[in-house]
């Protein structure tokens, strides 16, 4: 029986290792394996064994079904893979074929600058207020310093709708408008961003409506050396840690001292070239020390209270960014130009 | 303010400081250099010739040739200027020269005959045209016969010059005169100031024998000072004035012009000269000119004039608009002989008013406008007397005629150093306070640390403390100036609510692929009364005008963002860019008023356009163009991540498709609209078929602050149930849903439709519209025959209400 055991593993073994089919594998399970299998055939005999034979070709008929049953398994495995293989061949695609489009929209590049700027200034406490496009003339102008009659007030600069009403010509108003909100006691530290307009004749520097971001800050003891921290922080993480600052004297109503401030030339950092205008320099915003006049007309009194105020155009500060050359881009969305953008 | 730095050496030694180095110096401390500008070239062999000879060239009718002694040799050179002549001083280039054009000088041949050299204009030479002498830019320029033969005309010519262009600011109009700047520029390097020589040799007899002087209007013309110079020559002004003159910008005319040019410059103190004998009285009369009264000022126009202009009359009729122009019959001419000098202070607002009404702004009016040195009114006419005895040979009679009310105090300021350390930061001493005073030459006197400043009246822009603060700083220097951050209170910022609820809504629309735009706020006629939102309409708002403006595109503020999208849309259709979807978030402006007593109310909305494709897969069979149904999804998301309910109801616009638009409301209140923009709209805006929607954002943001609370999430399972309703096509397949919602409540949570069919299998006239139910009880799990009683239940009702019957 021993040999007949051997005989049934041998060509059992060779049967499963020849099979390329399933089919054959499971054949191959019933004619060995199975209720009439040949090996269950050989158990059936066993019978007949006297007792001292029984266990041992009990244990070689064992033997054989978990050899016969691990190469069946390992077999059904390799099979499985090739099929498997065969079926991922079968269900391959050209790659190189378009992919389902995903519309992908975007925010205006005057509205990336303008929120990178929120952010900003509201990393540093600020908050952020929007105030009327159309304001009081005493808002927008006596407010500020700026009496009927000043000469650095010019009717033909301003759409004005009444002698009192007119369309804003900078986003300043809010400043007097927030300081009236705190009743001249609770300091004051917001920015201001929004629409003006001005009249100009479009063409490539100029446009009748554009974008100012306002920023104020009025509490006790606030320094000049605080603005141009605060200006220098703003630059650095604006246009990179690298630019340098600078302020030079300049004039503003509702300011006093006013500056411009100037950040140090990308291209050739300070030594001057074309994008410079050999100044080394390029002008970014206007800002200063409020006005004692502006502060009491605001209800904080300018013995107590002091404060900087600043003004900068994201126009501006887009186009030298990117070197966009003509300002009524932002205006005529075209769509070639807002893509390009999508990222910003 | 052009400033030429030779003219400036005068009153500042500059030593050998280059133009880049000062202007960046003056840009620093206060006034902006904007940009440096160089005569001319300099170009070597380019010297003073004398005509010695010049005839007729030989073989050519329009040149001559001239015999030039160019000093050290005599050059035979052929000239084709029609105002060269035997005698004259002239400027030769000799070969070898290159012109500022780069034009090289050699000998050459020209019809015959040789020619070394050529005589030159200024042109020719790199000047500008505008600025050169009337005679001189018509020929050759001639040199005064005293000039020696054979010198360099680069410093005769002051071709070696740099010209600053300052951008002096309305505060600064003590820099609009070489004074001024010299002053600033002083302060600057630290260097003294070399005032001009005043001094003039009066004659015996008495100005205020040949005119008096009366003003009416004190309040506008509180000075008036009358000088009398006689027997003036008329002739060009030295060569000197000339070339300053030209390079500050002013065209040279004749010395007694140029002289009052010259002081106006050099002082910022415009002056006027009569000819005495055209003047026509004895008398002048400063006075408001009467409403109608008429003047013919020097440029031959005749002005209207009214109250609210000051004039200059000689008793009888005007003679002078003050501060402005004066007029055409007492004008200086070739022939004059008696010169009558206006020095006068006249006050800024009345000459800005006259300015406006004639719209003639000049280098005189422009520094009355914004205000001129009381203190240095008289000496800038006494100035102007010196120059006018010494080049125009006048004789300057004693006693000017005067009218004086004129204020002349200065002002002081008090400055504690403590008060400038703290609020600009900085540790600056006593000592470097006085010095900074002593180098603006501004007198104090000092207690303690508190200096007591004595302003000059030249700066007007100062006076208060954060005004010397200013002084103070820029001198100091800006760049020593500490950076620090505001040690006072910390608050946290942020953006409100709106703010973040803005910036969400603009991710959402970005996120489903629509691109934000930004239009103006202004449009025109045609488009003002387009695609107004019904419930914007209903407020009947007369659109805001613009009192003055600028281009009839942009005269009203908008009442709809849609017309200036569509404008944008149609913009790129044109640039064959088809697919597009816009939105932008934009005020708004109601106002129901014919005439403005408020402010308009702003109101932000939300609108957009689609054109196009909105899928474009073509190689899967999968382009669909946009539909009412994409726009509609747009408005359904925006809902759904707000949480805030938005319905539709079929309704009609002006200007969009009657079938193809609906009315939004949130609860009961209308609140925009979507839609088709009407066929005929659209190809007048040279659309193709376009949707558009519009939303007042407003309304959204107050239904999104109600709905802010949290509804726990259901524990028990969910119930679906379908079913296909036959009805009339009519029906409104929404009408339907709203029903089953209403019956439906409260075990019904959601209806969806999922199929809509006509055609093949169906009577005429009707559709099949399949709805999903959803079935959910909070407070327990529903059970089959529950559902199914309730389902029955809806059935029943929709068939009786809408006539429908289920299909099977
Ligand atoms: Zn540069």
């Amino acid at each position: 029986m021993k040999e007949q055991l051997e005989q049934i593993q041998k060509e059992a073994l060779e049967k499963i290792a020849a099979a390329e089919t399933m089919n054959e594998l499971q054949e191959i399970r019933i004619a060995y394996l199975g209720k009439k299998g040949s090996l269950t055939a050989v158990l059936k005999g066993m019978g007949k064994l006297s007792k001292e034979e029984r266990p041992i070709v009990g244990e070689a008929a064992n033997n054989v079904r978990q050899s016969i049953t691990a190469s069946l398994e390992e077999k059904t495995a390799q099979l499985e893979e090739k099929m498997m293989e065969k079926q991922l061949e079968e269900e391959s695609i050209d790659v190189t074929l378009p992919g389902r489009p995903v519309r992908v929209g975007g925010p205006h590049l005057l509205t990336s600058i303008v929120e990178e700027i929120e952010d900003l200034f509201i990393g540093m406490g600020y908050e952020v207020k929007e105030g009327p496009e159309v304001e009081t003339d005493y808002f927008n102008f006596e407010a500020l310093n700026l009496p009927k009659n000043h000469p650095a007030r010019d009717m033909q600069d301003s759409f004005y709708i009444t002698n009192e009403i007119l369309l804003r010509t900078h986003t300043s108003p809010m400043q007097a408008r927030t300081m009236l909100e705190y009743k001249g006691v609770k300091p004051v530290k917001m920015i201001c961003p929004g629409k003006v307009y001005r009249r100009d004749t479009d063409d490539a520097t100029h446009s009748h409506q554009f974008t100012q971001i306002e920023g104020l800050y009025v509490d006790k003891n606030v320094r000049m050396s605080d603005l141009k921290g605060t200006l220098s922080i703003f630059a650095k993480k604006m246009f990179g840690e690298d630019r340098e600052i600078r302020l030079r004297p300049s004039y503003f109503p509702f300011t006093e001292p006013s500056v411009e401030m100037d950040i140090s030339c990308k291209v050739c950092h300070g030594k001057g070239c074309n994008v410079c205008k050999g100044t080394g320099w390029i002008e970014i915003l206007g800002a200063g020390m409020v006005h004692p006049k502006v502060l009491s007309m605001a209800g904080y009194d300018p013995e107590v209270y002091s404060g900087f105020a600043f003004g900068m155009g994201p126009e501006r500060i887009a186009m030298l960014k990117y070197g966009i050359d003509d300002i009524r881009r932002f205006y005529t969305n075209d769509i070639r130009f807002l893509k390009q953008f999508h990222h910003a | 303010m052009l400033v030429s730095m030779n003219w400036l050496r005068k009153y500042v030694d500059l030593g050998d400081i280059t133009p880049e180095e000062l202007a960046e110096k003056i840009t620093k401390s206060g006034i902006e250099v904007e940009g440096i500008e160089y005569v001319a070239g300099k170009p070597e062999n380019v010297v003073v010739g004398y005509v010695a000879s010049c005839e007729q060239h030989p073989n050519a009718d329009k040149l001559k040739l001239c015999q030039v002694d160019v000093g050290d040799e005599t050059l035979q050179i052929i000239c084709g200027a029609p105002n060269v002549a035997k005698g004259q001083k002239v400027a030769v280039a000799k070969p070898g020269a290159v012109l500022p054009g780069g034009m090289k000088i050699k000998k050459v041949k020209l019809r015959g005959v040789e020619s070394n050299g050529m005589i030159c204009s200024l042109q020719e030479l790199g000047f500008d045209e505008k600025f050169i002498p009337q005679d001189a830019a018509k020929g050759i320029f001639i040199f005064p016969e005293d000039t020696p033969v054979g010198e360099s005309v680069i410093p005769l010519l002051n071709m070696d010059d740099a010209i600053l262009e300052l951008d002096v600011l309305a505060n600064r109009s003590d820099a609009l005169s070489m004074l001024g700047v010299a002053y600033e520029v002083a302060a600057i390097l630290n260097k003294e100031v070399t005032l001009p020589d005043e001094s003039v040799a009066f004659a015996e007899e008495k100005a205020t024998d040949y005119i008096s002087v009366n003003v009416d209007a004190h309040d506008l013309n509180p000075y008036y000072a009358a000088f009398m110079i006689k027997d003036v020559e008329i002739k060009p002004s030295p060569l000197w004035m000339q070339n300053y003159l030209m390079a500050a910008g002013v065209r040279p005319i004749n010395n007694v012009v140029d002289i009052t040019n010259f002081v106006l410059m050099e002082y910022g103190q415009p002056l006027h000269a009569f000819d005495y004998d055209r003047f026509g009285s004895k008398e002048i009369l400063v006075r408001r000119a009467r409403d109608g009264e008429t003047m013919v000022t020097l440029d031959d126009q005749e002005r209207k004039l009214t109250e609210e202009q000051l004039v200059i009359t000689n008793g009888a009729e005007p003679t002078a608009l003050a501060g402005v122009m004066g007029g055409a019959n007492s004008e200086v001419h070739d022939g004059t002989k008696n010169v009558l000098l206006e020095a006068a202070y006249f006050d800024g607002a009345s000459v800005r008013n006259t300015v406006k009404m004639t719209g003639l702004r000049s280098e005189s009016s422009t520094r009355f406008e914004k205000g001129v040195d009381p203190n240095r009114v008289k000496n800038a006419g006494l100035r102007a007397c010196h120059l006018l005895a010494k080049y125009a040979g006048g004789t300057v009679l004693a006693n000017a005629a005067e009218f004086d009310q004129l204020d002349r105090s200065e002002k002081t300021v008090t400055v504690a150093t403590e008060a400038v350390n703290e609020r600009l930061g900085t540790n600056i001493s006593d000592e470097e306070i006085g010095e900074i005073l002593q180098r603006l030459r501004f007198p104090y006197t000092k207690d303690g640390s508190v200096f007591t400043v004595q302003v000059p009246t030249r700066r007007r822009d100062i006076e208060i403390f954060e005004d010397m603060l200013e002084e103070i700083a820029r001198m100091y220097g800006y760049d020593k100036l500490p950076y620090t951050l505001p040690a006072g209170s910390s608050q946290a910022g942020g953006l409100t609510d709106e703010q973040q609820l803005k910036r969400k809504i603009n991710q959402f629309l970005q996120g489903i692929g629509l691109m934000e735009t930004r239009t103006y706020s202004l449009t025109n006629d045609d488009r003002i009364h387009l695609l107004l939102s019904p419930e914007v309409k209903e407020q009947n708002p007369v659109p805001v005008q613009l009192h003055m403006p600028m281009s009839e595109d942009h005269k009203y503020l908008r009442l709809s963002l849609l017309p200036e999208i569509l404008a944008s849309v149609s913009y790129n259709l044109a640039r064959n860019q088809q697919d597009i979807a816009y939105y932008e978030i934009g005020s708004v402006f109601i106002s129901d008023e014919e005439k403005l007593t408020k402010q308009p109310k702003e109101q932000l909305r939300l609108a957009g356009a689609i054109t196009g494709k909105w899928v474009d897969q073509p190689w899967q069979q999968e382009v669909k163009k946009v539909d009412f149904y994409v726009v509609k999804g747009i408005v359904e998301g925006l809902s759904e991540l707000l949480q805030v309910p938005v319905s539709f109801h079929q309704d009609k616009v002006d200007g969009m498709h009657p079938g193809r638009t609906a009315l939004l409301k949130i609860g009961e209140k209308p609140v925009g609209f979507i839609g088709q923009v009407h066929p005929l709209l659209a190809r007048k805006m040279d659309l193709k078929e376009t949707y558009v929607f519009d939303i007042n954002l407003e309304e959204v943001f107050t239904a999104y602050a109600k709905q802010l609370a949290y509804h726990s999430i259901p524990k028990y399972p969910s119930i679906t149930r379908d079913i296909a309703f036959i009805m009339d096509k009519e029906v409104q397949a929404g009408a339907v849903l709203n029903y089953i919602e209403s019956v439906g409540a409260p075990l019904v949570k959601q209806v969806r439709i999922f199929d809509v069919y006509e055609g093949e299998n169906l009577p005429e006239g009707k559709k099949s519209v399949a709805y999903s139910l959803l079935f959910q009880d909070p407070e327990k799990t529903l059970k089959d025959d529950e559902v199914e009683e309730r389902y029955k239940e809806i059935v029943e009702k929709v068939n009786g209400q809408f006539n429908t019957y289920v299909r099977s």
